[in-house]
Parts: C-alpha cells; structure tokens; sequence
C-alpha cells in the first residue's frame, strides 16, 4: 500500500488513476497513522513552495514524514514534492525544505535566458546513475515537465534533462527519490518509474 | 532540449468526436476513449477536449468522457469550452484534466484569467483564441467564431499573458478547416509578443505543413489539428517521423 500525502495542494486525479492502472493499491490521506501503516510515500505536490510547506507544517507532518523516511521507507517526491525534499528553495523568498535530499530550489528564469518559463513540455532524460527506480527505463526516455523553478543537476541527480541548463530530473539519496517531471503525465514511461518505485 | 508538441483536438458533443468546416456544418465522427487511445499509441503529446455542448446533459457526458479518457490515458489532458468561472475550472480539474482552456469566458470576464492562475497556478489557464482578419486587422472572435468582438488579437494575446496565462492557443477562424496550411503570417503577429508556448490551430492538411510551421516560426511550441487525424489521412506518428528528419526535437 502506497501513502499519497494529501495536504491540501494539487490535482491527484491522474497519480490515483496511475497507480490504479498498474493495480497498485494506494490511499490518499493526511493521518499519520494511515501514513504510518504503509509500505511506501509519495509526496506529491503543485503550486508555490512557501504555501505547500506551510500546508505540510501546518498539519503536523512536516517532521513526520522526515522521521518515516529517516526510518528507511521509501518516499517519492513528485514535482513540487521532489523540490520539497531538497534543504532549501528561493521560491519568492527563502524556504526550508524537508532536507532529505541535499540540494537548493533556484529560479529557472535567471539562467535561461531566451527560453520560456514555465518549461512545460517533454524533454528527455539523461542517466547519471543505475537508479531503481529508472530500472525499467532507458536513457533518452521522455518525460513531461511543468516547472518554473529546479535544482541543478548535482551529487545526488541520478537522471537529468537539459533546458538551457542541467534540470535535475531524477534526485536519489538512500530510500527517498524526487522526480521533478510527472510521471503520472509521462505516458509508458511515467508508469514505469510508478511500477518500480513499487516494487522497491 | 524540449520538443515541439503534436496535438489532436477532440470537439466533443454529446459525448461523440465531431468536426465541423470553418466552425459550421458539424458532423459526428467517433467516440472519444476510443479516440484518446488511438493517438495515445500514436505518439500524441497532449489531448485537448473541447465540449461544445450546450445542455446540461450534454455537459455531464462530457465529464463522463474526460473522467474514461484520464483514467487510462497518462499524457497532458488540456479541455475547454463552457470554461466561465472558477467553479468550471474546479469540476474539469476533479475529473482528470490538467489545463483548462478559457475563451469567450475570458472575454466576458477577463479577471478569470488572473483568479484562476492565482488559485491553479499560471501552468493551468490556457488563453485559447479564435482569430480573423476585419478590414487587415487581427481580431478576436467569441461564441466558436460566430460574433465579433471588435477585440484585437495581439493586444487580447499580451493581456492574457500578462494576466497569468500559461500557454496561448491561436486558432486561425481565416484558415481552420481548409487545409492549405497553418496561418503564418497570423501566428508570427501574435508569438512574439508573449513569452509563453504558443500552440498553432487551423489550416493543417498535410505532415509537411508541420514541416512549414515549426521551421519558419520557431517561437511556436505545439501544433494543433483535428479532422485530418481523425480520418487518418495524416497519422500523427508520420508527422513527428518527418520533423525529426528534418532537425526538429520531437518525442519519438
């Protein structure tokens, strides 16, 4: 059973619909108890990061989820939820993030220039590291993005994309990974990333 | 590098795929799951639905509709049509839809745009417009090209970017439907004045004025077509064959 950490933000239309395709049994819950009982986390996650981490702080979950993953159970990060893994974000100011995968959140629109932004589209995926959860998938697989905000490809990019500069695509530290594109808009390939996030 | 978009525009009505000529004379053409799936196969980078229903029975059809296609079908789901308030944003969001389409809505209220952005996020409200030429000049078109507004095209287009619209659809009233190819010179008017993906509607009748579009009009992102993918006569996936062979990034 998959915990998806519903915190009031985001649309988990296609993430539930996802994982119901690949007959993985998931809830969408906020009690720490029903978090707790499960197997496996995904934080998911759309709009500005001071809101959806003071959603999180607020619901007492923030240093909940932290201790679940510190305690070795698998936590997915999907887009925003994946910059919320990082130490920090300098989303209109200066936020702390759950810091479980060391990097910082910076804006796009300072080192793309001539590029749009939000990057909204399909973009490939470049492999640094032999990740479990990329093991059903080959390097240059497609995937969709819509951010306006990443971390720079780094120690802990275990795939990246290039948009006018080296997008994170895929962050790694021990059990818990962020996945800046979405892999529930990602047709095959997204549902691959699902399918062995489960399976871990 | 990410790609340029191939995207099949699905006009549903009464839970049926229909097209229509310069937006008159529709005509029904096939069940839109069905649909869905096939150029989901086909390498289809995003879906758009449009609900050009006006009962309310058509309406819960259509939701319907959108909940099948988005419980199968994992790729961007954009739909539009009927979008007037923040409350219509909120029923197709639930029901499986990624971005939504706004346009004579946004013309009655043009604070829609910026409300919707504020509560989705910029990435979610598309601006879609229905352009034709009046006396030379660019004009914005409501009600599916039935009434003029008098409105500017590339004045409307730069309000709704700077309003916080995510992505702008062009569709050109002057060419949709008859296949000589997408509105150029239009398009080149209007994506340069907004800093957004700009998506290319009306005219496509063939793979190479794909070919046309992307290479003289590099700031447009996607382009947009309907009847000439429902019949088959232009398969999605030999389109994006031909832009990769001609340099252009696609999703292969």
């Amino acid at each position: 059973m998959i915990a998806i950490v519903d915190y009031g933000v985001g649309n988990l239309f296609s993430l539930k619909a996802s994982l119901k395709a690949l007959g993985i049994a998931a809830t969408v819950t906020g009690d720490r108890d029903k978090i707790a009982a499960a197997d496996k986390i995904i934080l998911p996650g759309v709009g500005a990061f001071g809101d959806a981490k003071r959603n999180l702080d607020e619901r007492g979950l923030t240093d909940f989820v932290i201790s679940e993953a510190r305690s070795g159970k698998p936590l997915l990060g999907i887009c925003l939820g994946m910059q919320l893994l990082s130490d920090v974000s300098y989303e209109y100011g200066e936020h702390a993030g759950l810091g479980l995968i060391p990097g910082k959140v910076q804006p796009l629109a300072e080192v793309v220039k001539g590029l749009k932004v939000p990057a909204m589209g399909w973009n490939a995926l470049k492999f640094v590291k032999d990740c479990p959860i990329l093991k059903y998938n080959s390097d240059g697989d497609y995937v969709y993005y819509v951010h306006s905000y990443y971390v720079p490809k780094g120690e802990y990019t275990a795939a990246y994309s290039e948009y006018g500069v080296n997008v994170s695509g895929v962050t790694w530290n021990g059990n818990v990974f962020g996945v800046q594109f979405h892999p529930e808009k990602s047709g095959a390939v997204g549902l691959k990333i699902l399918k062995a996030f489960e399976e871990l | 590098m990410i790609t340029k978009r191939i995207i099949p525009c699905l006009d549903v009505r009464d839970g049926r795929v229909v097209k229509g000529k310069n937006f008159i004379g529709i005509r029904d053409v096939d069940d839109p799951v069905t649909l869905g799936r096939r150029y989901n196969a086909e390498g289809a980078d995003e879906l758009v639905f449009y609900d050009i229903t006006a009962s309310s029975d058509g309406r819960k059809l259509f939701i319907d509709v959108l909940e099948r296609v988005a419980s199968e079908i994992f790729i961007p789901l954009t739909v539009g049509g009927g979008i007037n308030t923040v409350d219509d944003f909120d029923r197709v969001l639930k029901s499986g839809a990624d971005k939504v389409s706004v346009n004579s809505g946004a013309i009655r209220d043009p604070s829609l745009i910026g409300t919707a952005a504020k509560k989705y996020g910029n990435q979610c409200v598309v601006l879609s417009m229905d352009v034709k030429r009046v006396d030379g000049k660019f004009t914005v078109f409501a009600k599916g090209g039935r009434e003029n507004t008098g409105i500017d095209a590339i004045e409307w287009a730069r309000r709704g970017y700077l309003a916080g619209a995510g992505e702008l659809v062009l569709n050109s009233i002057d060419t949709d439907g008859v296949r000589g190819g997408f509105d150029l010179e239009m398009l080149a008017a209007i994506a340069d004045v907004v800093d957004i993906p700009v998506i290319a509607s009306g005219g496509a009748g063939k793979t190479e004025d794909f070919i046309e579009l992307f290479k003289t009009l590099p700031r447009v992102d996607a382009g947009l077509a309907a009847g000439i993918f429902h019949s088959g006569e232009v398969p999605i996936a030999d389109v994006k064959k031909a832009l990769k062979a001609e340099g252009i990034s696609v999703r292969l």
